[in-house]
């Protein structure tokens, strides 16, 4: 899959939210998925995630795992337990093989580590959004 | 007719023939046919009691005193009937124990003691003497008045100087010779004397048929029958008085006493000890001696009355001595050889108990007195000698020779005061002080030897005073104020009326006062404190020997020791081939084929104690055993080497113990050294994991905006310049963590270089203030510097102090109020320290977050806004640099109320670099 193209797109423009709180890899993730056409929330904490998640009912999550106030861990949990239909793709700066399972426990749908492939986030977010229609 | 070469000669063909008898006896029994080995001998053998006192005595007292002289043979008779239960336990005693006399038999009892042993031999010799004495008086005497034949003629008294002059002397010279060579030709271990019991057996029936014979000449002769002398002796007013009780001659207490008295008499006698106890071949003879004894006593006692009536009618007035009667009535109606046969007949009962009492004597003194002495003096080295037979005998002749001397002289100064029988209730009464100890000894476990020695002493001191001392007095040998004034004139203290006590004869009084204080001495004393160990396992070895079989004593030992030495012990008493012989006898009775295949058991031990207690008393025989036997009770060499035996076990468990306490701690160290090393490896992990995170942040916007710049060349100016900016902040972010990261490992691991120098904290103050004013005035922030005009130098790493005071400042700066931050930094002297303190007025550190912000990677700040800028590491690294140059990094802070960071330098040179601890911290690069 290539980057994502408006012709791509489909019917209803996708909603994603970005937890992460450090700056510049929040820039450079809404810059990415602005850029293959989707709608992009940011929210700078765990808490501040939930409630926008409940609030935009995003199609999907850009989880980062070291988040303050609630860890994406938590995060994922509770969205599970509320909002069944948002995939969850989530970040960490851990590598750990045991960190990867706690969040796929967690509920997470997908689960990627830093620094990460540019293109490799962008089209597992369109293959997680394709799975959804 | 009757001259005094003929009398001489028959007297030794008489005492010859006796020998003779005795040697044939010894020869059969080491052949081990022995002719004493039925009841018909050893019944004959109990008759040693009645001596020339029985045989001229009895007629004597008769004459005086009527039936009065029946008690001294009732009491045996009396005696005979308890035999069954009394003398068959002391028989199978002694054979157990192998005791050899009276006071081996009572030391033996009390914890075989040797002072109990010498007590009871001191008084049988001193209570016996007068009854030797008696018979040297009834030889002399009668020899005397039948060389008189036909006239009758009552010795002088007092006529003859002492010893060499004076033929008593001579006969007890002889009757010494005698006895030594009856009793001490050679040394047995069970001091038996088998040829002597034939011969005291013979003399038995010759001094019987002797008296039978005048009694019969007497009644059927001179008179017709008993009718006869008893119808004329009732016509006498005189006479009548001997026939019945009550007056002088029928007191009760008297019969009381002697009846008593012979009772004691016929157990304890040394002489009827011996013949009765230590020469029984068979205890099963004393069902025979039972009813045979008493039978002899019946027929010598028969013509008693009728020889007395004979003799008081025969010579009234009293001119003749009644004590004489069995001799001088033959004389008188001119019947030489019935005179010759009478006189034999008295010589014989006198001969017979002389030799033994005198053996059994001499065995007491040799193995009760003399060699326990011997034994203890260590200078006559005689634990050393090989052979000591030769010395037991020489030891045991001087002791015979002593006592018959000994008994010459108490003839010579008492013995004309007395009659015969008045001598020997004197002996009887000394012997009768065993009673209480003996027979309190075999029936009750709880006498002690203190007690029998306290009643023993006590009975035997109120003996010499009653009986002994005032038969010395009568004979004017003491003051006579003695008896009728008491001692020092104190009329209580008068010896036969004591303490006030009269109307008894001398003899009930002496037995009354006695028994009280021996009685009441042994109880007494025993009651208040009970038996020993020692002392209780011997009375239940004697109070229980009917109980047991033989060999009981054996039980008592514990110990160890060779054949060798318990052999050669034996051979220095017994001689070495006896000591063989004995020790070959018994290896063949345990199935050994020589003594030295047997095992130094307990029994073997015990085998040698009998066999040593026969040549040497039982209580020598134990020190002497003791002596090549280790055995308890231990000495106390041994007792201290199994203390030092127990100590050093003790002090073993004690190091083992400590050793196990030691593993134990280093095990708890190991353990808690493994417990830290898990925790530093999980710190370990958590730090790498931690450090990676944090590279991996810049290194992700890095690569993100690398990757967009790249894919996206359509993008515009600014854009493009903020995406490189990015990039490059980022990378500088990363190098920075980086150069944090090694330093805060260089410093951790003690690598980190040091550059101390003598430094003025007011430069570094000011220069890091410089260092930062240009953020400051960028940030609008307010900066007040307070301190001294001069403060002591301290010796520090000036780079590492600037280090700490940007890190602070910065800190200060990031977290301060914004708009109107204000930041003081005040440089003061504390004490020995100098103190920067570096304070804001931003939001505070919570209680919490205090504990935490000095660790790596810890940040605190507005989460909800922004995340802190730095790394995480710069408070950590601080304190570190604090902490190695001896000074303290702390903070104060409440929420909302600013934060005071603050850090001391110490005055002094610093102290030496921090000791690193057993592994140092985990870290990058070293």
């Amino acid at each position: 899959m290539t980057r994502s193209t408006a012709s791509d797109r489909p019917r209803a423009v996708k909603k994603i939210l970005i937890a992460e709180d450090e700056p510049n890899i929040v820039i450079s993730l809404e810059f990415l998925l602005k850029e293959a056409g989707y709608e992009v929330a940011i929210a700078r904490d765990g808490s501040q995630a939930l409630k926008l998640a409940a609030t935009l009912r995003p199609d999907l999550i850009v989880l980062d795992v070291m988040l303050p106030a609630l860890n994406g861990f938590d995060v994922c949990r509770r969205i599970r337990g509320e909002v069944k239909d948002i995939k969850v793709l989530m970040l960490t700066a851990r590598g750990r093989d045991s960190e990867v399972a706690k969040g796929m426990a967690a509920g997470a749908d997908a689960y990627m580590t830093k620094p990460f492939a540019t293109r490799e986030l962008v089209s597992k977010v369109a293959e997680l959004l394709a799975t959804d229609d | 007719m009757l001259t005094a070469p003929l009398i001489v000669v028959t007297s030794f063909a008489y005492v010859g023939l006796l020998f003779a008898i005795a040697y044939y006896g010894d020869k059969r029994a080491d052949a081990g046919r022995s002719i004493i080995a039925n009841p018909y001998i050893y019944a004959l053998s109990l008759a040693v009691y009645c001596t020339s006192w029985t045989f001229y005595g009895s007629v004597g007292r008769a004459a005086t005193s009527g039936i009065g002289f029946l008690p001294i043979y009732l009491g045996p008779t009396l005696m005979a009937a308890l035999w069954w239960y009394v003398m068959l336990k002391i028989i199978r005693i002694s054979k157990q124990n192998r005791i050899t006399s009276i006071a081996d038999f009572i030391a033996s009892r009390y914890g075989k003691s040797q002072m109990l042993g010498g007590l009871v031999t001191i008084i049988a010799v001193i209570g016996i003497i007068p009854y030797i004495a008696l018979q040297l008086k009834a030889i002399s005497n009668t020899f005397f008045i039948v060389l008189q034949y036909p006239e009758v003629v009552m010795p002088d008294k007092q006529s003859a100087p002492l010893f060499l002059g004076d033929n008593t002397f001579y006969i007890a010279m002889l009757l010494a010779a005698f006895t030594i060579l009856f009793g001490t030709r050679h040394l047995d271990a069970t001091e038996r004397h088998e040829g002597l019991v034939a011969a005291v057996a013979f003399e038995s029936v010759v001094k019987l048929l002797a008296f039978i014979a005048v009694g019969i000449f007497v009644t059927f002769s001179l008179y017709d029958g008993f009718d006869d002398i008893f119808s004329r002796a009732a016509q006498s007013v005189e006479l009548n008085a001997l026939l019945t009780f009550g007056g002088e001659t029928g007191n009760y207490a008297t019969w009381a006493t002697l009846t008593f008295l012979s009772m004691a008499a016929i157990m304890f006698l040394p002489r009827q000890f011996q013949v009765t106890v230590v020469e029984n071949v068979d205890e099963r003879h004393l069902t025979k001696a039972i009813w045979l004894f008493p039978l002899y006593l019946l027929a010598i006692n028969i013509f008693v009355l009728p020889i007395a009536f004979g003799g008081l009618l025969h010579f009234p007035g009293g001119t003749v001595d009644a004590d004489t009667f069995v001799l001088t009535l033959p004389i008188v109606e001119g019947r030489p050889w019935l005179a010759l046969f009478a006189f034999i007949g008295g010589l014989s009962a006198a001969t017979g108990m002389v030799i033994v009492e005198t053996i059994a004597l001499s065995t007491m003194v040799c193995n009760d007195l003399v060699m326990p002495v011997l034994l203890r003096m260590k200078a006559l080295r005689l634990t050393e000698r090989r052979d000591l037979s030769g010395l037991l005998l020489g030891i045991r002749r001087g002791a015979i020779v002593l006592i018959l001397m000994l008994g010459y002289l108490y003839f010579y100064l008492a013995g004309e005061a007395y009659a015969l029988v008045s001598i020997g209730l004197i002996s009887f009464s000394a012997v009768a002080q065993f009673a209480p100890a003996i027979i309190g000894g075999i029936f009750w476990k709880g006498g002690t030897r203190t007690a029998a020695v306290c009643g023993l002493a006590a009975g035997f001191l109120v003996w010499t005073y009653t009986l002994l001392l005032p038969s010395f007095a009568k004979s004017d040998w003491l003051p006579i104020t003695f008896l009728s004034h008491g001692l020092f004139g104190t009329d209580l203290l008068r010896p036969q009326q004591l303490f006030g006590l009269s109307g008894l004869d001398d003899i009930t009084h002496c037995l009354f006062w006695s028994m009280l204080v021996n009685i009441g001495c042994y109880v007494g004393i025993s009651l208040v404190k009970g038996p020993s160990a020692a002392e209780h396992s011997q009375a239940t070895v004697f109070v229980d020997a009917l109980k047991h079989a033989a060999g009981a004593g054996s039980r008592f030992w514990r110990g160890s020791a060779s054949v060798n030495d318990l052999l050669a012990l034996l051979g220095r008493f017994l001689g070495p081939e006896r000591a063989r012989e004995e020790f070959v006898a018994y290896a063949r009775g345990r199935g050994a084929k020589s003594p030295e295949a047997l095992a130094a058991d307990a029994g073997l031990v015990h085998h040698t104690e009998s066999l040593l207690a026969g040549a040497i008393g039982s209580a020598s025989a134990r020190v002497m055993v003791a002596s090549v036997v280790d055995e308890e009770p231990l000495d106390l060499d041994e007792v201290m080497n199994i203390i030092d035996e127990a100590s050093q076990v003790l002090a073993y468990s004690r190091q083992l113990e400590q050793k196990s306490q030691e593993l134990e701690a280093a095990t708890n160290e190991l353990r808690g050294a493994n417990r830290r090393l898990q925790e530093l490896d999980r710190l370990k992990d958590d730090f790498i994991s931690t450090v990676t995170h944090e590279l991996r942040t810049p290194l992700t916007s890095i690569r993100a905006f690398s990757e967009i710049l790249n894919d996206n060349p359509q993008l515009e100016g600014e854009e493009r310049a903020k995406f490189l900016g990015i990039v490059i902040k980022e990378s500088e972010r990363l190098t920075r963590l980086i150069n944090q990261v090694l330093d805060l490992s260089k410093i951790e691991s003690g690598n980190a270089e040091w550059h101390s120098t003598e430094i003025d904290m007011r430069e570094v103050v000011e220069d890091s203030v410089a260092a930062v004013s240009q953020l400051f005035k960028d940030s609008n922030i307010e900066l007040d510097v307070r301190m001294p005009n001069e403060v002591p130098p301290i010796v520090a790493d000036r780079d590492r102090l600037m280090q700490v005071m940007l890190n602070l400042l910065s800190n200060a700066a990031k977290f301060c109020e914004r708009p109107g931050g204000r930041v003081v930094v005040g440089l003061a002297r504390d004490g020995s320290f100098l103190r920067v303190d570096v304070s804001d007025n931003g939001v505070g550190i919570s209680q919490a977050d205090q504990d935490v912000i000095f660790d790596k990677f810890r940040q605190v700040g507005d989460t909800l806004t922004q995340k802190p800028k730095g790394s995480g590491l710069g408070l950590a690294i601080s304190r570190q640099i604090i902490d190695h140059f001896g000074g303290r990094l702390w903070v104060k802070s409440r929420l909302g109320e600013g934060s005071t960071f603050s850090f001391t330098v110490p005055l002094e040179s610093p102290r030496p670099a921090r000791i690193p601890a057993v592994l140092p911290e985990p870290g990058f690069g070293t």
